[in-house]
């Protein structure tokens, strides 16, 4: 395997370790992580400082009972929520957005496909199938975009993405991706709001496929 | 090439993690040289090895007021804070078995406990969380490397307290949760460049020994 060199940007990650990155945001970063243990480390290096802080806070005298009740808690068996283990391309993060299924793929056309993993006021996150030497469709998008490969590879004007790797797109950038010849490139990608396609697809299929 | 008709294997263990079965094997090494650790990680060893409850009250008395003031600098009332407080160190007991001195402090290990419960509560959405790499493997203890970790720490400590009184305020704000990823600048003005390959240190002797627990 290739060494990752599209990393995530220092305000993502301490938004992340912070627990303040939106959802479909932070299930690609947590993916990312799962995959890089550089990034790994320096979110382990953020929790450090936000340890530090915690540390020096000063401190709120706690009710007299606190103590005991968590004492008497201790023996309390709990059942643990379910724990996704990596399985084929796909890292735990993803395997748990996918409850532990296989991705269900719908066409989107031209061999591409997409599996909407989460989608909300909030924005979107979804997985996308893409036959190599196919271009992504041709998209436009409000506020960031973030798209990190699990399989395959794509280019576009601003570098080559391979597996591990996290292309940080903002607001003003339209871009066409393109993926390699060869492996199908399979992608997670989120996005604050739905995505807006240019040429590739007219608006009007938008609604149908929420795209 | 993925194989979309092989269905997937699956991949769910349900881990009920109770009392005395949550003990993380170790290659340990004799209390004599654990004496340089500070008293935190001492009382989370103890937690971790032998179920400690002494240490664990230990833990809970130094955090328990802190966590709360924490909590509640985010604007939370002092009894939600308190439930908050009490969900992460009842955690902190269940899920001892994940905590690694070679790659995080204890305060980081609880910071990261407590903004995930806070998400969960406040926000009433799920965390999401990067795989773990272990659950419960054994592991060889490095004092050296516990040792070196909680060095760098303190250097931070002192790199934190030397920031200017507004750009500590940024700094708190953002890990606090407080500040959007655009609204957090690239540099936070902390030295994490030494710790971060500290903790890498810490993650490649995990990686190695997990390689050759494999190959055993
Ligand atoms: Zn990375």
């Amino acid at each position: 395997m290739t060494a990752i060199s599209h990393h995530i940007s220092e305000p993502l990650m301490v938004a992340y370790a912070a627990g303040n990155l939106a959802e479909p945001y932070a299930l690609v970063v947590a993916t990312h992580i799962s995959m890089c243990d550089e990034c790994r480390a320096r979110m382990a290096a953020h929790e450090c400082a936000g340890g530090v802080l915690l540390e020096g806070t000063g401190g709120q005298a706690v009710s007299g009972d606190l103590k005991d009740r968590v004492l008497s808690g201790l023996d309390t068996e709990v059942k643990e929520a379910p724990v996704y283990a990596r399985s084929g391309v796909f890292p735990g993060p993803v395997m748990a957005a996918l409850k532990g299924k296989p991705p269900q793929w719908k066409s989107l056309g031209f061999g591409v496909r997409q599996q909407i993993l989460q989608s909300s006021g909030k924005g979107s996150v979804r997985l996308l199938y893409i036959p190599g030497g196919q271009a992504v469709p041709d998209h436009s998008h409000d506020g960031l975009e973030l798209t990190l490969v699990l399989q395959g590879a794509f280019s576009d004007e601003s570098g080559r993405f391979g597996v591990g790797d996290l292309e940080i797109a903002d607001d003003d950038v339209d871009h066409a991706p393109m993926a390699e010849h060869g492996e199908v490139c399979i992608c997670l990608a989120a996005t604050s709001a739905p995505l807006r396609f240019n040429s590739w697809m007219p608006r009007l299929f938008q609604p149908l496929f929420r795209i | 090439m993925l194989n979309l008709e092989q269905p997937l294997r699956e991949t769910r263990q349900t881990t009920a993690v109770v009392g005395s079965a949550a003990c993380r094997k170790w290659d340990r090494v004799e209390e004599k040289d654990q004496l340089d650790y500070s008293d935190q990680t001492r009382w989370m060893m103890a937690v971790q090895a032998k179920r400690d409850r002494v240490a664990f009250g230990q833990l809970f008395d130094f955090y328990a007021p802190r966590l709360k003031g924490f909590v509640m600098r985010t604007g939370v009332p002092s009894a939600q804070a308190e439930d908050i407080v009490q969900e992460v160190m009842l955690t902190v007991w269940r899920k001892a078995a994940q905590f690694d001195p070679h790659r995080a402090q204890v305060s980081s290990w609880i910071y990261q406990i407590a903004r995930n419960r806070q998400i969960d509560v406040l926000r009433r959405e799920n965390r999401v969380m990067p795989e773990e790499l272990t659950q419960e493997a054994d592991l060889t203890e490095d004092a050296s490397q516990i040792v070196a970790l909680e060095q760098e720490t303190e250097t931070l400590r002192a790199a934190l307290a030397g920031l200017k009184p507004g750009q500590r305020e940024m700094v708190e704000k953002a890990y606090l949760g407080e500040l959007s990823h655009s609204e957090i600048q690239a540099e936070t003005g902390l030295p994490l460049g030494t710790i971060k390959s500290r903790i890498r240190l810490g993650l490649e002797k995990l990686r190695h020994e997990l390689k050759e627990l494999r190959n055993a």
